[in-house]
């Protein structure tokens, strides 16, 4: 077939997507507040999902103190605990890693990296953030209602989560749910922005094929969320209308004290569906943005190109794609068609081989590379290690008849703490580090980040890898105390001590790390432009902090992808992105760079 | 990958040349303004919310135990002492598919830079907009006097009325606030935004006769979904 390239002279193709205009507000408030720029706007995601993420780590410290030393403080007893399972666990998923992934490193990255002036419609943008902040508040004043925040688990599963005895029943249930419908809204304004300014506002020369894996990441993530969220939404708007209204979509008819329910003829099935076609790809929306991280990552401090770029691509789409036919493997447990576990048994499996593809390909481009053991790369290991270990727990929930006795257990907990918990945050934390000198101007400060990591990583081995043996046993999740239970075995008390130890000293660490952001904000050592030597237009501007409009004057052309990375024959082992052929310094003029 | 530019896989036939269509710089869709690829991305987000919806609808009432009310009898009509099925739902189904009509013709017009036509077209449109509303208010009206409650009615299986009062308002809600739209539209039309290309009042975007288009697209979405929900309510 025909291959036909543009002639030597014309490199960059003809200029198609036009010059946007920036509103340039004057004052602090317009600059900080009602910012329109993407990356205030991403700091401000970035800060709000912190703040709102330490509180759901006290929440855990909480119920770590109670299964660890059960009843020493009196403050919590059953229903709180189940109080606290819940919002920990929907902060994090939702209000923490969401958020930050898309709503804080995708404003960021997402122009920065395809040479965009800002998302497509800033003004949306914004609205998204202030939003988010809304649907924020509105859950945290479930601590504060009568009869405090919901705690039917953070999978809301009725018919209990609107049942009389649920703590929360009811104010607290219903400002979850409202939360809830309120954070897509503002996601959906922020999710378009990404989409349409990945796909429709690169700058020249940078195709589809020439961004960087992370954009990829959190692209694919972001069409994900957009379909996955309207499940959650209608699950969301009928289970109020239950609440509320006295309607039973998902509500049957009960016996409570010898009285039947108001509901008649309801399926719990129903919101379970619903449930889980969002909340499975969700497990995928907080792990693809951290795979297309972690690339970059690699990549940029083992100074090597990113082994299989294409591969990498379509298993990022492909994992996308399945991600929407597996749901039901959350269902086991619930009654369903031995077919129905068989075939989605069969996707979830299907799932592992571009995932393993992708792993893979992370540790062919470590080996043999030029490994600096920069933080962000201690913290790109971290997850790999933590990622692996987890998918392997994974192969063993999604098989039905392994499955079955391990429902509810620890061991679940300890799974997907390790996968879509510990991993992600790890990513987090390394990409806080790679990327905090672009933001500030300032390096973060390499010793207390070690001590940080190593706490953290090791920590957080003690923390779940117990939990699968005690999964094992039968403990069972979701507890508030184990009674007098003859399967248990006297041991886990001590293991969960231990647990406990380890988890509070983790969370020392973040201090740890909060103060290292702070400090370093103004202390740190002056970063420059591209401290990381790194090839990706971020590193490129002009500006370090990038101004409004990230780019300057001009908008930088790209010539090549984003891992030329110790190119044979070039002087520099790396050559950015928007470095022209003819600007490329080689060491003999007979050798071309690598040829791709 | 090196110094050159990347193939131009776009000459190359059939698949092939499909993805490289899409991965070329700078834009997957060529010479397709931003708002429109946003509007379309944001209808395939509303295609699955409006999809959970009717699924759900459709896994409760295969669920339900209790009979399912007849769609021709509780949506008949009196007329002159004779029940007519489907009348009210007709006229409304004819009203709101030819307002699909008057905004493509809007559209047309405005990319013909006729101002008042334009304008006119779109108040047009939104007229047939309100009386669908209207008549959906009055619809709604006749069964809450009939009987029929979210939480109960007459004729059997209570998720009936829980279904059609959430869809049938979910997608009045869409109706009503395209109505918002297209008189926000159609004043901007009037008084020359679009032509002047003055900027918004929130956003600080400038008008341009495109905006037409992306909003007919809701338009016409709006509609599309409503033929869904008819044949699911009125026609099963
Ligand atoms: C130091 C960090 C963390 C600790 C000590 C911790 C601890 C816990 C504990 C004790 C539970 C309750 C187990 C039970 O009684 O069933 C739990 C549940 C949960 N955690 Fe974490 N967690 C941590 C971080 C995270 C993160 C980062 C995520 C983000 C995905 C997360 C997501 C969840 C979820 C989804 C649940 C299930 C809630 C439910 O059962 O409804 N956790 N965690
Ligand atoms: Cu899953």
């Amino acid at each position: 077939m025909g291959e036909r390239e543009y002639d030597a002279s014309s490199y960059a193709p003809p200029a198609e997507v036009e010059e946007m205009e920036l509103p340039h507000p004057k004052g602090f408030f317009g600059k900080y507040v009602w910012s329109q720029d993407a990356k205030v706007i991403a700091v401000q995601y970035g800060l709000t999902a912190t703040a709102i993420g330490l509180v759901a780590l006290v929440l855990s410290l909480l119920m770590r103190l109670q299964l660890g030393f059960p009843n020493s403080l009196s403050l919590i007893d059953p229903g709180s605990y189940l109080q606290y399972v819940t919002m920990h666990g929907m902060i994090m998923v939702v209000y923490l890693l969401t958020a930050i992934f898309l709503g804080g490193f995708g404003n960021y990255l997402i122009p920065l990296m395809c040479g965009a002036r800002d998302m497509v419609f800033p003004y949306l943008n914004m609205l998204s953030y202030w939003i988010y902040l809304a649907s924020v508040l509105i859950l945290v004043a479930g601590f504060f209602v009568a009869g405090g925040s919901t705690g039917a688990g953070w999978t809301l599963y009725p018919p209990q989560a609107i049942s009389p005895g649920t703590p929360g029943v009811d104010t607290g249930i219903v400002l979850m749910l409202v939360s809830l419908a309120v954070f897509i809204v503002g996601f959906t304004m922020g999710g378009l922005n990404y989409v349409v300014t990945v796909l429709q506002a690169r700058t020249r020369g940078m195709t589809l094929m020439r961004l960087p894996l992370t954009v990829w990441g959190i692209f694919m993530a972001t069409v994900m969320a957009l379909l996955a969220f309207p499940a959650l939404f209608v699950a969301v708007l009928m289970m109020l209308m239950d609440r509320l209204i006295g309607t039973s979509f998902f509500m049957p008819e009960m016996l409570s004290m010898g009285e039947s329910s108001d509901h008649r003829g309801g399926s719990p099935l129903l919101f379970q569906h619903l449930f889980w076609f969002f909340g499975h790809p969700e497990v995928y929306i907080v792990a693809l943005p951290a795979f297309g991280i972690v690339s970059d990552l690699i990549a940029t401090h083992a100074r090597k190109n990113i082994f299989g770029y294409r591969m990498m691509v379509w298993a990022i789409i492909i994992i996308g794609a399945l991600s929407f036919v597996v749901w039901a493997h959350h269902m086991y447990v619930s009654g369903m068609s031995p077919y129905f576990g068989f075939l989605f048994a069969t996707t979830t499996l299907i799932i592992a081989v571009p995932t393993a593809i992708k792993v893979y390909n992370w540790v062919l481009t470590l080996w043999r590379g030029n490994i600096r053991l920069t933080l962000p790369m201690l913290f790109a290991i971290g997850f790999l290690f933590t990622f692996v270990n987890g998918g392997l727990s994974g192969l063993f929930l999604g098989n039905v008849t392994v499955d079955v006795p391990l429902s509810d257990t620890y061991f679940v907990v300890g799974h997907f703490h390790m996968v879509m918990a510990v991993a992600p945050i790890l990513v987090i934390f390394g990409a806080i580090y790679h990327w905090y000198p672009k933001i500030t101007g300032r390096m973060l400060d390499e010793t207390l980040g070690k001590v940080h990591f190593w706490i953290t990583f090791l920590g957080t081995y003690v923390i779940y890898y117990p939990m699968h043996f005690m999964g094992l046993e039968g403990v069972p999740r979701r507890y508030y105390a184990y009674g007098e239970t003859t399967f248990i075995s006297d041991s886990v008390q001590s293991l969960n001590a231990v647990i406990t130890v380890a988890a509070f000293i983790v969370a020392l660490a973040q201090l740890l790390f909060l103060f290292n952001l702070a400090w370093s904000y103004f202390r740190g050592r002056e970063a420059g432009s591209n401290p990381w030597q790194a090839t990706t237009l971020e590193w490129q501007t002009p500006h370090t902090p990038p101004r409004h409009g990230n780019f300057g004057k001009a908008l930088p052309i790209v010539y090549r992808w984003p891992y030329d990375y110790s190119v044979p024959g070039v002087k520099q082992d790396f050559i950015p992105q928007n470095v022209p052929p003819e600007a490329v310094e080689r060491e003999s003029d007979t050798r071309r760079g690598g040829e791709r | 990958m090196t110094d050159r530019m990347p193939r131009r896989l776009t000459l190359e036939p059939g698949w092939r040349g499909m993805v490289g269509d899409l991965a070329s710089d700078q834009r997957a869709f060529k010479k397709v303004p931003w708002s429109k690829v946003m509007m379309w991305a944001f209808l395939v987000s509303d295609v699955f919310i409006f999809a959970c919806f009717l699924v759900g609808y459709m896994m409760a009432r295969i669920a339900s135990s209790a009979p399912w009310p007849n769609a021709s009898e509780v949506f008949a009509l009196d007329v002159a002492g004779r029940q007519v099925p489907l009348l009210l739902i007709a006229i409304m189904t004819f009203i709101l598919i030819s307002s699909s009509g008057t905004m493509a013709l809007a559209v047309k017009c405005g990319y013909e830079r006729r101002r008042f036509a334009t304008g006119g077209l779109l108040i047009a449109t939104a007229l047939l907009g309100t009386i669908f509303v209207g008549m959906q208010a009055f619809e709604w009206t006749k069964l809450i006097h009939e009987g029929v409650r979210p939480w109960s009615n007459p004729w059997g299986a209570e998720q009936f009325g829980a279904a059609f009062f959430l869809i049938t308002g979910f997608h009045g809600t869409h109706v009503s606030v395209g109505v918002l739209f297209l008189v926000v539209m159609a004043i901007k039309v009037l008084r020359g935004s679009l032509q002047a290309g003055r900027p918004g009042f929130l956003t600080g975007r400038r008008g341009r006769y495109e905006m037409v288009e992306t909003l007919g697209l809701y338009w016409h979405f709006v509609d599309l979904v409503w033929v869904f929900i008819f044949a699911f309510f009125y026609l099963w």
